[in-house]
């Protein structure tokens, strides 16, 4: 066979294979997509906490019991099977790292309220070998529970704890769920999205929302005329692992 | 041949078990599925939707979660919210009345529901007790499935 008949052969089986499976793909009708109208945006999502006001209400799990509901958080009595977006923990594991021994004995068993930092380097997106964990123009590490695997390489990466997975179906260990948000299955991991969902409503993160002493301050660490701008600009503030160079954008305000 | 009145009747035997399906459901029809449909429009045409629904839904999850695109212009300029819980099913109210009613006909099984809610829904069911534990009659607490742990304040 010729060179030129070859290669004509070719482009023609090219154009059938090409023409099976076009029809199964054809182009989705839309005219465009865009961004919900009125949602909140931000250069750099941040979040600080005041934990002193936390200290005031020790009984206090406003946030907690907000958020978790809202997202269909399931409340799993197994201690190695539960699972957490935002939780509450003590000085000594939520700060290992702390050098100075008079701080230590200054903060002891203090309760820390923790979640994902929404790193600004975040190692779980390193190693999600599916993007199913990925960063957000606007600093939210996201998840798209669509596409996790559950091979929990992230909760491997996460220096944190912020990740849970879902050993069991979560669903019978929910009480009362939101309708208007899914829940997760048994296999995927999952953790705090800095709620998402709500931002694109134009409304500001649950647990910030229940806080009634204001302990929790949400919002964009690029915008120096922000609330969390000034306050962390204004008062000492401390972040977990920050040696780690994961950049955590949660800060605890302890000064 | 050998052992021919057994050999014969062997594979008159297994040809009519082979094509089993087919004199058994032979002659009859299944009447085709009816989904119920919401008054008003959809999104898009009912013709499209039937063909394209879940290129158009996978497509939606991208741009909704990964890109932030939560709200879709179709094509003849109306607006919708991207949402299978807070968007399709906004009308469609019932999912074992819409998508179970095709979805078994054509025995296709979408995983969405592991996940999202469906809007009958009322509550889920509580957790079962595995039938090996009631078999042999352990009790819950032996399991650690009962304490429950709250953290403990200092
Ligand atoms: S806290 Fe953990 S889960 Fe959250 S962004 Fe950082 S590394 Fe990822
Ligand atoms: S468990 Fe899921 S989110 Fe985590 S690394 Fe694997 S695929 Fe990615």
């Amino acid at each position: 066979m010729k060179r030129r008949d070859l290669l004509k052969l070719a482009g023609l089986s090219a154009v059938v294979a090409g023409g099976v499976p076009g029809f199964l793909n054809k182009e989705v009708k839309a005219r465009e997509y865009t961004p919900p109208p009125g949602a909140l945006t931000a250069k750099r999502w941040g979040m600080a906490i005041d934990i002193r006001k936390c200290w005031e209400h020790p009984e206090c799990r406003d946030c907690i019991k907000a958020c978790h509901h809202i997202h269909n958080v399931p409340e799993i009595p197994e201690k190695k099977k539960e699972i957490k977006w935002i939780w509450k923990d003590e000085f000594e594991h939520a700060f290992p790292d702390q050098p100075n021994e008079f701080n230590d004995v200054l903060l002891q068993g203090k309760p820390f309220l923790l979640l994902c930092n929404h790193c600004e380097h975040p190692p779980c997106v390193r190693v999600c070998p599916t993007e199913a964990t990925f960063k957000r123009e606007d600093g939210i590490v996201m998840m798209d529970y669509h596409r996790c695997i559950g091979c929990r390489f992230c909760m491997a990466a996460c220096p944190f704890g912020a990740r849970s997975f879902n050993w069991v179906d979560p669903r019978p260990y929910i009480r009362e769920f939101n309708p208007e948000f899914p829940t997760r299955m048994k296999g995927v991991v999952e953790k705090c999205l800095f709620c998402y969902e709500r931002l694109e409503k134009g409304q500001i993160p649950a647990c910030v929302e229940a806080c009634k002493h204001k302990a929790l301050i949400f919002g964009d660490l690029e915008d120096e005329n922000s609330e969390i701008s000034r306050v962390l600009r204004s008062r000492f503030s401390i972040r977990r692992k920050a040696e780690l160079g994961t950049g955590p954008s949660v800060f605890y305000l302890i000064g | 041949m050998y052992n021919r009145d057994k050999v014969i009747p062997g594979i008159i035997i297994f040809v009519l078990f082979a094509a089993f399906p087919i004199w058994w459901g032979h002659g009859k029809s299944v009447p085709p599925p009816k989904p119920e449909l919401p008054k008003g429009k959809c999104v898009e045409s009912k013709e499209y939707m039937r063909a394209h629904h879940m290129q158009l839904l996978n497509i939606w999850r991208n741009k909704a979660i990964r890109e932030g695109m939560r709200v879709y212009v179709s094509s003849d300029g109306s607006r919708y919210w991207i949402g299978l819980q807070n968007g399709c099913m906004k009308c469609h109210h019932d999912k074992s009345k819409f998508c179970d009613r095709c979805h078994t006909y054509a025995a296709v099984k979408p995983y969405c529901w592991n996940c999202h809610i469906p809007p009958e829904t009322k509550e889920f069911k509580p957790p079962k007790r595995s039938a090996l534990l009631k078999l042999f009659g352990i009790p819950e607490r032996l399991t650690g499935n009962s304490s429950h742990h709250e953290y403990e304040e200092h």
